[in-house]
């Protein structure tokens, strides 16, 4: 603290003249910064246009994707592969859920494509025409939502929707004893995703029902690896996540197969679910901003090789099940119709439909 | 022995050379070990971190800190990974947190110290700005996203929001360790310069400012290291996950070095959880410590003067 008592002796001094100088220092330092910022405007505000006028041909511009931390994976190897060819696109990928994504990003008008791990909810499909912002659906691929336990936890191989239910529902089982007899007295260590995921709507949706709501005393995280973590602490741990954070962790952590009802049990594997028999098979959507697509050319230029690869090995190498073809149809005259029909068509990236067998998985899955 | 001493030693109390002051030096002791607490686990981190980022305990897996990985892209393959865009945009929020408070956090403390009466509203402010400091720091994101980014609609995860949310977030420790600073700047040195005529202003600028400086300079760098290393601010902002170009300029989407960090923690593959992670952490600290010392180099040079 400044108690000096010189000063107040000179206080009168020249008091005024500091505060003058001083607000004049801070009013320059703040016109540089945003005269700084003014020069900088043309190439960050989100336009087609950019300032550094490419000469190669190759679009340019900015795509802001955010959403599903499911549909991440893909959406950044996607921005990966684009930004090869077109490295004057600036492409960010973001991931907040899909909950998340729109609520903060998408509806607000701060992103152009959405990844959502299911379809948009009708609140979101209100908010967003509210701020006159049309959010077009295109199937990306497919995924198998996993359970997992600790490698060490023997005793179970195989659960039902109906003991999901009862786990994950309200007022869920305290111990694995609740459920079956022969599990042992242990207390249940669940890790799921937040609320704000799509993974946590899916499964609230299929497993516990319309009606029904999921229990709130788990572990919740944005982040899936905490939940392979968790899993992989503890003997007396469940939790799931979608087949990619498995897919990469099949030593650490034990998946469990799934009986939907009809009383066979099927493990998760990209395959089960490409042939629909995996109970927990689902969607996995990108929804796109109307008028970036239209506006923003480097945002129609990335959707259009976005669903073109959505059929390739680039999909299954990740660990989610490829689009088909006729999803790929369908997305193409979708932006083909959104756009106007005027566009170029596809620039040279279509011929990546390397995955025949993609099959009509992703049909079946959509039904789950 | 130890009960036998107590007594006499009670007497000698005055004595703080005593060889027997067996308690005085188990106070010592107790408090070497809490300095030394501090450097051990600063060392284990950079142990840690180091084996990991150049892949020391695996022979077989490449070094993950080399310069292909400062200077390329992220990348979804663990081997082909990079930190540019993100040091860049790291450098590039530096930039305008560094514009952003200097003048501000420097104008307030000078008017604190040298100028404002000791009244009620002073000391609110004073309560203020201590209270400022400890606030949490995925408040000043809010903060920075419902007004920069909601009111004024400056861009989404922009360079510039970014800065700014993050150099609030710092202003008050550099506007108390500037106060600091200046209220260490002996009052006879100020009263010399007024008795040679000099008026208020002029004492400030040719007085008080040059003898603050190596302590404002002391305070503003400490806080630096704490801005760029902040992430949940940037995550309220939407600094971007992942982004493949450094920011074309402060009005364009950016990710920063600890956002960046993040994103690495959270992918499936355990290769980038501990390599790519690792790697991004020692660039992380290598940043920020020779943004350090470039800075007591600085200060140095006004020391002397």
């Amino acid at each position: 603290m400044a108690d000096d008592p010189s000063k107040t002796r000179v206080e009168a001094v020249s008091r005024r003249e500091l505060l003058a100088t001083g607000g004049a220092a801070v009013a320059i330092s703040i016109a540089g910064c945003s005269g700084g910022n003014g020069g900088e405007g043309g190439n960050g505000s989100g336009g087609s246009s950019s300032g550094n006028g490419s000469g190669s041909g190759s679009v340019s511009g900015q795509v802001i994707i955010a959403g599903s931390s499911t549909v991440y994976p893909i959406s950044q190897a996607m921005a990966e592969e684009f930004q090869r060819e077109n490295p004057d696109v600036n492409i960010s990928v973001d991931s907040t859920g899909t909950g998340g994504g729109f609520e903060n990003a998408f509806i607000p008008g701060d992103s152009d494509i959405n990844g959502a791990s299911r379809e948009i909810s009708e609140e979101e499909q209100q908010a967003a025409e509210e701020n006159d912002i049309t959010p077009i659906e295109m199937q990306v691929g497919s995924d198998a939502l996993t359970f997992a336990v600790n490698n060490n936890a023997d005793w179970v191989d195989c659960v039902t929707f109906e003991e999901l239910a009862q786990i994950w529902g309200p007022n869920g089982a305290q111990q694995w004893s609740d459920v079956r007899d022969d599990w042992p007295d242990q207390p249940f260590e669940l890790y799921g995703p937040a609320t704000t995921s799509g993974t946590f709507d899916f499964f609230t949706e299929t497993v516990i029902g319309e009606g029904g709501s999921h229990r709130s005393d788990y572990e919740s995280t944005e982040q899936d690896n905490i939940i392979v973590q968790g899993i992989e602490g503890s003997e007396n741990a469940m939790g799931y996540f979608g087949y990619a954070y498995y897919d990469e962790n099949q030593d650490r952590i034990k998946g469990l197969s799934i009986d939907g009802g009809n009383g066979s049990c099927v493990e998760p594997s990209l395959e089960t679910a490409q042939a629909g028999d995996y109970p927990l098979a689902r969607p996995l959507f990108i929804y796109v901003s109307e008028s970036s697509l239209q506006e923003n050319q480097a945002v129609e230029e990335f959707v259009r090789f976005y669903i073109n690869n959505s059929s390739s090995d680039l999909v299954s190498e990740i660990g989610y099940v490829p689009a088909n073809e006729s999803m790929v149809e369908e997305n193409l005259s979708t932006i083909d119709e959104v756009v106007g029909g005027g566009a170029s068509g596809d620039s040279g990236n279509a011929s990546n439909n390397s995955n025949d067998d993609s099959g009509n998985a992703s049909n079946n899955s959509s039904g789950a | 022995m130890a009960g036998n001493n107590a007594q006499t030693q009670t007497d000698d109390w005055f004595d703080t050379g005593g060889s027997g002051d067996w308690r005085g030096r188990i106070f010592q002791g107790v408090c070497l070990g809490a300095t030394l607490f501090g450097i051990l686990m600063v060392g284990v981190l950079l142990v840690y971190v180091t084996l990991d980022a150049f892949a020391l305990t695996q022979p077989n897996t490449p070094r993950w800190l080399d310069w292909q990985f400062l200077t390329s892209a992220p990348s979804r393959f663990p081997d082909e990974a990079g930190i540019y865009p993100a040091l860049i945009g790291s450098i590039m929020m530096m930039i305008v947190v560094a514009v952003a408070t200097v003048p501000i956090g420097v104008g307030a403390a000078l008017y604190l110290v040298e100028y404002a009466p000791q009244n009620r509203f002073t000391e609110l402010i004073q309560l203020n700005i201590a209270n400022l400091a400890g606030v949490p720091s995925v408040v000043y994101g809010l903060l920075g996203l419902a007004l920069f980014i909601r009111v004024f609609t400056l861009p989404y995860g922009s360079v510039l929001v970014g800065g700014m949310a993050v150099g609030l977030l710092i202003l008050p420790i550099v506007i108390i360790s500037a106060q600091e600073a200046i209220d260490s700047v002996p009052d006879s040195q100020r009263e010399a310069s007024l008795a040679m005529g000099a008026t208020r202003w002029q004492t400030t600028r040719n007085v008080v400012l040059p003898g603050a400086l190596p302590g404002i300079l002391t305070g503003t760098i400490l806080a630096f290291g704490r801005a760029i290393g902040e992430t949940a601010p940037l995550l309220m902002i939407g600094a971007a996950a992942t982004i493949y170009n450094p920011p074309a300029g402060f009005l364009a989407r950016f990710s920063a070095m600890p956002r960046q960090i993040y994103t690495w923690s959270a992918m499936p593959s355990p290769e980038f959880r501990y390599g790519v992670l690792a790697a991004g952490v020692v660039t992380l600290l290598a940043v920020m410590l020779s943004m350090n010392a470039a800075a007591i180099l600085i200060r140095n040079r006004y020391q002397r003067r």
